[in-house]
């Protein structure tokens, strides 16, 4: 058992499909709020194993997508300043900022360094102790553990030139959110690795608040098709629940030890998220203890608010309302190379799928 | 285009693409279709002629060293343009400081290289620049090769057509990730070795055997993603590939799910895609698989008369998608 291959067994794969083909009796339209989900239902051609009555919608899980402007501002403005380096993961370089991006602050000569892990930004530190180390800390449930063990080690290592800049988010405000503002949705794919940490009861608000159906979800396509041959069997029973198919993998309660690093580092703060604007207590800022770290605090900037391009709809598209072709900048001003919204930036966003998947 | 040139301007994808078109054609009036050799006649000889600039961090990777690249891969060009390699240039620039034991050491394994592959490195130059002005040591080879009037339609594909086959000699992305394993700041340490070898005999035993070979590329920057690509545009013919039928060797597969990576788009410096006619591409296969640099070649997909310009891929688990050119390079994916 090598964990990959026999979750995507073609045989099994197909009947799942034929399951699911049969079990349908009206049409149904689900959300997967995870950018693991939206990229794997891609590679993977999922789409067109689905019966027409099913539609897929991917919604605001990833989490590069969903960074505001003024934090990549910001993070540019660290980075033009003298003896700084910004630590980031891969992805986040590309991102647009209200006139920048690090891709292209890095080609004028900041220093701007990827990593895979926040520790790899403390041994920077430590071997560079006349530079200012900024580690852009990014992600949902799955990525903050990681970050409050950097935390803790920076404070143990007692590293001065070692700060923190946090988009770190959390998950059910934002869906709560959505789900509020108005959506068009039967159910959702729940995040798999978010409640790996979390636990899947985080998401019991779906069903008992909204009568909305929940399967937390594994990656691979015979996960996807599961789930979904799971959510449109809570639909025809009208029994929405929480339902865990990413079973090897979550439980109830989550990740305890992880949560416990995760609670003792942050506390909630309200966040800006890029197409849906201020969502209250939505992200994570360090606790009081740990406020030293923060790069806010330590070297304050004073930037111009930005507004988005009000003809951009990603808003929309990430409420699962609209499409990216009815967009009057898709293809035009905004593309992979120059994005404009969100949901261009990232391979897991939709425009960026449409762009590369959906033909004119 | 940007303002600034960035990584993603050499990566061999979109914005790669876009550069060489938009800048270099225009202004120096080339002939299209672009091709890995130039084709120049004259007074009855035809020749194939080509150039390429080598950097790799680090210098030295599981395999190989940026010598070996730096001759291998513009015997590769020449090769899959139908020609025989004849003769390389080498120019070096060497940033001051550089350790005079690894110079050594990478011309030594260039010298062994080109003895192995019967080419001459007849002709060179080295420029040292100051410290900080380039980075350790960067290489730039050209080469000439005879190319056979039989074979100058490859380089073009204006042979192409329907039903044709797509071969490939072995495993992908086992250059890409030796070199981003060696790579000092990152903390894995994978068993991949880079395929890093001259394609030149492999080449020519089935150049020997198959008049039908349509069209070759090596499948360097962008992988076979981007000659995936560049085949429907040149062609203008619509690909069917069979996800399942490529190989990918395990180590890879299992640090691109990691990582986020796709095999497809990973750099090779030693694989070729082939197109052969449907008549003879078995013939192909099997004279591939004979030489010890093609054992793992496989049959991935074909040349179709339908969705033109398009390249559909028929996913592992039975679902259907199109294969996209690679945008910029690839960056390790946050979850």
């Amino acid at each position: 058992m090598k964990y990959i291959g026999e979750y995507r067994d073609r045989g099994l794969v197909m009947k799942l499909a034929d399951h699911i083909r049969r079990s349908v009796t009206r049409n149904y339209s689900f959300m997967e709020v995870c950018g693991g989900h939206t990229s794997a239902i891609q590679r993977f051609g999922i789409h067109s194993l689905l019966p027409p009555q099913i539609s897929l919608i991917s919604g605001p899980g990833c989490p590069v997508c969903v960074t505001s402007t003024g934090f990549i501002d910001r993070a540019i403005a660290y980075s033009r300043m003298e003896n700084v380096t910004i630590v980031t993961f891969g992805d986040l370089i590309r991102v647009p900022g209200s006139s920048s991006s690090l891709e292209k602050e890095k080609a004028g000569g900041a220093d701007i360094r990827i990593v895979f892990s926040g520790l790899d930004a403390l041994e920077i530190s430590r071997s560079e102790p006349d530079r200012t180390i900024i580690f852009l800390g990014i992600g949902f449930e799955t990525t903050a553990p990681g970050t409050a063990v950097t935390m803790k080690t920076a404070r143990e290592m007692q590293l001065k030139n070692f700060l923190l800049l946090s988009a770190h988010k959390i998950m059910p405000p934002v869906m709560d959110s959505i789900v509020k503002d108005g959506i068009r949705i039967d159910g959702f794919i729940c995040p798999g690795h978010v409640a790996v940490i979390t636990g899947s009861e985080i998401f019991r608000f779906l069903p008992e608040k909204y009568g909305l159906g929940c399967v937390v979800s594994g990656f691979e396509p015979t996960d996807l098709l599961q789930s979904v041959l799971m959510l449109v069997n809570q639909i025809n029973e009208e029994s929405p629940d929480v339902g865990v198919q990413y079973s090897r993998a979550v439980t109830e309660k989550g990740n305890i030890i992880a949560r416990e690093q995760m609670g003792s580092v942050f506390e909630p703060c309200d966040a800006e998220w890029r197409g849906f604007g201020n969502i209250p207590a939505s992200g994570l800022s360090l606790k009081k203890e740990f406020e030293y770290f923060d790069a806010g605090r330590r070297i304050p900037l004073n930037i111009e608010q930005h507004r988005d391009n009000p003809a951009c709809i990603c808003g929309d598209i990430l409420r699962g309302l609209k499409q990216p072709d009815i967009c009057p900048l898709f293809r035009n001003a905004c593309t992979p190379e120059n994005p404009v919204g969100a949901c261009m930036v990232s391979s897991e966003g939709t425009c960026n799928s449409w762009f590369k998947y959906h033909r004119q | 285009m940007n303002e600034f040139i960035t990584l993603n301007h050499g990566s061999g994808g979109r914005q790669a693409h876009q550069l060489i078109t938009e800048l270099y054609v225009k202004s120096f009036e080339m002939s299209l279709p672009l091709t890995d050799s130039a084709v120049l006649k004259n007074n009855g000889y035809t020749l194939a002629f080509t150039t390429d600039s080598y950097v790799v961090d680090p210098l030295f990777f599981p395999g190989g060293n940026i010598g070996k690249i730096a001759v291998c891969g513009t015997i590769n060009d020449l090769s899959v343009s139908g020609a025989v390699p004849q003769y390389l240039s080498a120019s070096f620039i060497i940033e001051e400081g550089f350790p005079l034991c690894d110079l050594k050491a990478i011309v030594t394994t260039m010298a062994e290289e080109a003895r192995l592959a019967g080419v001459r490195i007849v002709t060179g130059d080295t420029k040292v620049v100051g410290k900080g002005k380039c980075d350790r040591l960067f290489i730039t080879t050209s080469g000439t090769g005879l190319l056979k009037p039989e074979f100058e339609h490859i380089s073009s594909g204006k042979l192409i057509c329907p039903g044709d086959k797509l071969i490939v000699n072995g495993a992908l992305g086992d250059h890409a990730i030796a070199v981003l394993g060696a790579r000092n700041n990152l903390s894995f340490s994978s068993p991949v070795v880079s395929d890093c070898a001259s394609l030149n005999h492999l080449i020519q035993s089935v150049l020997e055997e198959s008049s039908k070979v349509h069209f070759m590329r090596d499948l360097t920057r962008g992988g076979l993603s981007a000659v995936l690509y560049e085949l429907a545009h040149l062609s203008g013919s619509g690909l069917l590939v069979e996800e399942a039928a490529v190989p990918v060797d395990d180590p890879v597969r299992g640090l691109c799910e990691v990582l986020g990576f796709d095999p497809f788009s990973l750099a090779n410096e030693g694989k070729v895609l082939i197109v052969a006619g449907a008549e003879e591409y078995e013939k192909v296969l099997g004279i591939l698989r004979a030489h010890p640099l093609g054992k793992k070649s496989a049959l991935i997909g074909e040349i179709t008369g339908a969705h033109k310009g398009e390249i559909i891929l028929n996913t592992l688990t039975g679902g259907k998608r199109i294969l996209d050119i690679p945008s910029g390079v690839q960056l390790p994916r946050i979850c």
